[in-house]
């Protein structure tokens, strides 16, 4: 990268006594990234306060109710971390996708396959009734993986070979796949004509740690189940892929420049395919989780825009695995809270603006920036 | 299922899409990819509504929702061309933004009763064309003739104007632009606002004229991001886009009407005797837009049309690029 002329703002000719000079740095300091992200954060939530404030409400009492009622007692942490367990599997999902710059919006669809995918296994149903949860609950999460992944790979497909826009491809394809479910909820699936499915049998549920209340006593109504194991292993896993595997190298060159990834002959068609595909399996897997672990049936509403807050969530991680828990964590907090807060906006506007904070603090990284006394 | 009824509604919400449309072509054509559509939408939208139950005069409400378009595409032109950030993160983030602040916005607007609307026209002469009077010129809304007089004059100012072919610089090579004293900021400014007004606008379009009330993120539910795919299908063209949008608004109303009849081409109605079976009809216009995305990317392949070359990457002076 060659230097460049610094850039001065307000530009020339203007009267101010000073001016900033904006001049791209050449090497990042390890603790900037974390002080932007951080700082950055603090801004979105005062400019969110502000908001509220303005139209009439009060952003203290707010804020500290979503602390409170997220974080207040191990009951309601417990409550958060289940929120959080999606996240961190489609926070993974968009993590992965945005390494290599593919922008793959539909980890909702992904989601919603992977939970039909789950709910096919025992409510066709594929297994018998009574079959004992070692093989239903290994069986559901290779459906749920498996129809994510199909599901994902469709638009890596259509990117790769002829170069369609996966964003819109996803996006569609996230509307498919909630009237997918709804037929299914609607129709075949139908609990007496209401919009949900029969419950799942036991056999067919996560194991909380609420179970072992009978051991630990203080595990009894601890509703965190298997499924934030399965985030957790999955961020190990992840990380481990992105940054020690073959594979992961060259979708991380292939993000930073794919002109000299298909220089250095790398498979940018073949990766794009794979990592869509993983995308949208890890998405499933989170399906899978919420209507295993949370839901115990299949019904139209089970997810309030995971896929989508996801988004964020990897941003916030800056792309990073175990960032993704972090952040997922904090979104869970928002997601439980929220559902309490009228009007029920709030909460994503709150997501947009630390989101907007988020890129705009990213000047910091690129730039320098020093104010400058103008001279005489 | 009325062949003329069907075309004349599709023209009437098509115009939605195609105001949104062709101000994401400008942003584009300028080489700034705004995602937000959907959010500035929702946010014109609201505002529009909010302001026509408030004061009862529907034209305040156009001016008020097409501005709050506008001034939500202010964040993004700041964060995309100052900044340099992102676009694609930028814009998600700006339909973040616009639908939570709309919903906060409307809280108490999704009760708000009947408003006066904007008011319709039936042309004279024009409407008794036959075939065409009845479908584009018989008791259309204002904003419709609006859209008719837009698409035009955008082409005309893209394609055959001074500023346009400096529109199209911007776009295709800003530094060669910038070499010969374009403005490539201040322009890319303009444009990306342009965009903004005409998503805010469009939003408007939906509660004023094509179906009024707010119903949260359901009153645009998705028109935002179908613009988007419709700016790749038409080519970055704006007769293109328009003719694009009434068909698509036409095709989602017969997919509408083909529920009602017990009799269908003779035959019995399955989707009027098993009513879940419309699911599948309500996935045929997602699945259309994927379609038309891989056809026309044959043909853009074929022809070496596409995107505006420098479409999406922020533009530094002194550094290599487009």
């Amino acid at each position: 990268m060659t230097t460049t002329s610094p850039v001065r703002l307000p530009a020339r000719g203007s009267r101010l006594p000073w001016s900033l000079r904006l001049e791209r740095r050449l090497a990042v300091p390890r603790w900037l990234p974390v002080a932007t992200t951080a700082g950055a954060i603090i801004v979105a939530l005062a400019i969110s306060g502000l908001i509220l404030w303005i139209a009439g409400g009060d952003p203290v009492a707010i804020f500290v109710h979503i602390i409170g009622s997220s974080f207040g007692s191990l009951g309601v942490l417990s409550d958060t971390l289940v929120k959080a367990t999606p996240l961190i599997l489609t926070g993974l999902a968009c993590a992965l996708a945005f390494r290599m710059r593919l922008w793959n919006i539909g980890a909702e669809g992904q989601f919603l396959m992977g939970a039909w995918g789950a709910s096919a296994v025992v409510l066709i149903p594929i297994v018998p009734a009574g079959t004992p949860s070692i093989v239903t609950i290994p069986l559901m999460m290779v459906a749920a993986m498996a129809a994510g992944a199909v599901y994902g790979a469709i638009p890596g497909f259509l990117k790769a070979v002829r170069g369609v826009n996966e964003i819109i491809v996803t996006l569609m394809l996230n509307y498919v796949a909630l009237f997918w479910l709804s037929y299914w909820v609607f129709g075949p699936w139908s609990e007496g004509g209401f919009q949900l499915s029969r419950p799942f049998p036991p056999e067919a549920w996560l194991p909380r740690l609420s179970d072992a209340a009978g051991a630990v006593p203080d595990f009894a109504g601890l509703t965190v189940h298997l499924g934030l194991a399965f985030g957790l292993v999955a961020a190990v896993i992840i990380r481990f892929f992105i940054f020690r595997s073959r594979r992961g190298y060259e979708i991380r060159l292939i993000g930073d420049s794919p002109k000299a990834a298909r220089y250095a002959g790398i498979d940018v068609t073949r990766n794009t395919i794979v990592v869509f595909a993983i995308s949208g399996a890890l998405a499933g897997l989170a399906g899978m989780s919420e209507v295993a672990g949370v839901v115990h049936r299949l019904q139209q509403a089970i997810s309030p825009g995971y896929g989508f807050t996801a988004i964020i969530v990897a941003y916030i991680a800056k792309l990073h695995p175990y960032g993704v828990i972090v952040a997922s964590i904090a979104f869970g907090a928002l997601i439980l809270a929220g559902r309490e807060i009228q009007p029920s906006g709030i909460p994503a506007m709150i997501q947009g603006i630390i989101l907007f904070s988020l890129i705009a603090s990213e000047v910091f990284l690129r730039y320098q920036i020093r104010l400058e006394r103008r001279e005489a | 299922m009325d062949l003329t009824i069907i075309l004349a509604a599709g023209v009437a919400s098509g115009t939605v899409l195609l105001f949104a449309a062709v101000g994401e072509i400008f942003s584009e054509r300028a080489g700034v990819l705004n995602l937000g559509v959907e959010g500035m939408m929702l946010m014109g939208a609201v505002v529009a509504f909010g302001t026509a139950v408030a004061t009862g005069d529907p034209w305040l409400g156009l001016l008020l929702g097409t501005l709050a378009g506008g001034l939500l595409s202010v964040l993004h032109a700041v964060i995309t061309i100052s900044f340099q950030a992102e676009q694609v993160v930028s814009g998600l983030a700006l339909t973040f933004l616009g639908s939570g602040l709309a919903r906060v916005i409307g809280e108490d607007l999704s009760k708000a009763g009947a408003i006066s609307l904007l008011p319709k026209l039936t042309v004279p002469g024009l409407s008794m064309l036959p075939g065409f009077g009845p479908v584009f010129f018989t008791d259309q809304s204002v904003l419709v003739y609006f859209g008719f007089i837009v698409v035009p004059l955008a082409w005309y100012w893209i394609g055959r104007t001074r500023p346009g072919l400096h529109l199209r610089a911007i776009g295709e090579s800003p530094t060669a632009a910038d070499s010969l004293g374009v403005d490539v900021v201040r322009l890319r400014y303009a444009y990306v606002i342009i965009g903004g007004l005409f998503a805010g606008l469009a939003g408007a379009t939906i509660t004023l004229a094509v179906s009024p009330g707010w119903f949260g993120e359901l009153t645009v539910n998705g028109q935002g991001w179908i613009a988007v795919a419709l700016v790749i299908f038409a080519q970055w063209s704006p007769i293109r886009a328009a003719v694009g949008a009434y068909l698509f608004a036409a095709i989602r109303r017969m997919l509408i009407d083909i529920q009602g009849p017990d009799q269908l081409f003779g035959a019995p109605n399955p989707f009027y005797f098993n009513h879940t079976l419309t699911f599948f009809l309500e996935m045929v216009p997602y699945l259309l837009i994927i379609g038309v995305l891989v056809a026309v990317s044959g043909e853009a392949i074929r022809k070496r049309l596409g995107a505006p070359a420098a479409l999406g990457v922020p533009y530094v002076r002194g550094e290599r690029g487009h």
